[in-house]
């Protein structure tokens, strides 16, 4: 459902993405790994739209999203990095406002707030101010608008990023379930994570993918049945590469 | 229709927090202040409220229009929002007009809550009505141009501060240039065809025929033109930012 095809994206003369491909079908849950700065971000803006490539393409649901931008967004829900939220607004408020932006509207945008609110467990909070809440609840404030719309694809940049250890089980637990019946692409620097919740995962490093396989396979690759041990030895450091 | 919802969001932003307020409080202080202090509205007897009333309005807006566009862009750049905005299958076109309308309402307000002044020179005495709406068109057009500079120069940063100070001197710019006082002393420097191209700047010659009651096409499009411009400006901007 999502099929990334040699997308590429420069920033001036430092190269972000590099001829990056790979696929994600449907029930499927991608773990997005990498250190900070290997492309993730630009990667997952690339294929929603934010960014346009500067080489490649990227399909969703088998429209490109370099030529047909507007229905392309519309099979993706995505959650930003560091989950952005209109802080003025109620959460109620803001669900509404993106459920209209999405196209829904009278019965179907209602139901569609509700299924949000209620995925999320936002019904405690949802006439609170978003500037009064937690960041717990503001990163699932954002979440449920990459629900509302029901899409067949979710993009998710760190979406465990700054929980505490009760809302990432959740959020994971989250994740696995939607993922039985979409298209799931999400980044963490979390290795658990991956065995908790991917059917598969790709390492990528400085815009290239240098693993890619199931939770299984890339521990036997490892050597020694750790995943931080195989991303270690498959990814460059900081110091490595300002040497 | 996504610009309906952008515009309904942006409006109702304006009018949760105390930004509106304060911005037509504090235009309504200083619009009437201005025409019965240095506007003698009470001896001069100018019914058109064309020097006592209106004549004031350009000094005002060059202040007062940037604070209220300041944060259309410069925030969403601050807060992420507008990834959010760049991932929803809405045009950045239809993102910007949106905005600009809902600013420019906010404005529309504004001018809107100076009906006391019509009230009392129809009390007064008899004026030209169609004059005083073409005065309040010409007000409501300097108005909008400002606004869309303010959304230019917006869009370049993502600090409110620096967006405001930079459209506030462009804004002021375009008030003084072209005015007599100020055309005067410049004449003593340069030569008078670089006053004329200096003049050409100035929203004086563009406004004062409106306020004349006087509606000329070439006023109509020197505004639309240079609001046409800043938008298709913002467009740009924006989408080079992410490129």
């Amino acid at each position: 459902m999502i099929e990334v095809e040699s997308l590429t994206k420069q920033f001036g003369t430092k190269t972000a993405v590099d001829h990056l491909s790979f696929a994600v079908n449907k029930g499927e849950v991608l773990g997005f790994l990498g250190p900070n700065g290997a492309g993730k971000s630009t990667t997952m803006r690339m294929i929603t739209g934010f960014f346009p490539p500067t080489s490649g393409d990227a399909k969703v649901c088998g429209i490109s999203i370099v030529d047909q931008p507007a229905k392309a967004k519309t099979k993706i829900g995505y959650l930003p990095e560091s989950a952005p939220l209109y802080r003025d607004m109620t959460v109620l408020g803001f669900l509404r406002f993106c459920a209209a932006i999405r196209g829904l509207s009278g019965r179907a945008k209602k139901d569609a707030v509700e299924r949000a609110i209620e995925t999320c467990s936002l019904a405690s909070v949802a006439k609170q101010s978003i500037d009064t809440l937690s960041k717990g609840y503001r990163h699932r404030t954002c979440l449920a608008q990459a629900l509302l719309h029901d899409p067949e694809v979710l993009i998710l940049d760190e979406p465990t990023d700054g929980l505490d250890p009760n809302q990432k089980h959740e959020v994971r637990q989250l994740i696995k379930r939607l993922g039985q019946t979409k298209a799931i692409l999400f980044s963490t620097h979390i290795l658990e994570e991956v065995e908790a919740a991917c059917t598969r995962a790709v390492i990528v490093d400085r815009g290239i993918i240098v693993a890619d396989g199931t939770p299984a396979e890339l521990l036997a690759q490892s050597g020694s049945g750790s995943l931080t041990d195989l991303f270690r030895t498959v990814t460059t450091r900081d110091t490595e590469s300002a040497a | 229709m996504s610009s309906l919802t952008i515009y309904k969001r942006e409006l109702s932003s304006y009018f949760a927090q105390p930004t509106a307020y304060a911005i037509i409080v504090i235009f309504l202080l200083l619009s009437m202040g201005l025409a019965f202090s240095f506007g003698n509205f009470m001896r001069v007897g100018d019914s058109s409220l064309e020097w006592t009333f209106f004549f004031w309005h350009p000094w005002i807006f060059m202040l007062l229009a940037p604070a209220v566009g300041m944060k259309l862009w410069a925030d969403e750049q601050r807060t992420g929002t507008i990834e959010l905005l760049g991932t929803f299958p809405v045009s950045t076109g239809s993102a910007i007009i949106g905005k600009f309308v809902a600013a420019a309402s906010v404005w529309l307000v504004a001018l809107a809550f100076t009906f006391p002044i019509i009230i009392t020179v129809n009390y007064l005495g008899k004026p030209d009505n169609g004059a005083i709406l073409a005065g309040y068109i010409g007000s409501f057009l300097v108005c909008c141009t400002f606004l869309a500079i303010t959304m230019l120069v917006s869009a370049c940063t993502r600090d409110q501060v620096v967006c405001l100070i930079v459209s506030v001197l462009i804004c002021v710019t375009m008030v003084l240039c072209g005015y007599d006082d100020f055309t005067r002393e410049l004449g003593k420097a340069v030569s008078p065809s670089a006053v004329e191209a200096v003049v050409s700047f100035g929203v004086w010659n563009h406004f004062s025929s409106l306020n004349r009651g006087l509606f000329r096409l070439q006023d109509l499009v020197w505004f639309g033109s240079i609001i046409l411009v800043s938008l298709l400006g913002t467009s740009a901007i924006l989408s080079a930012k992410r490129s």
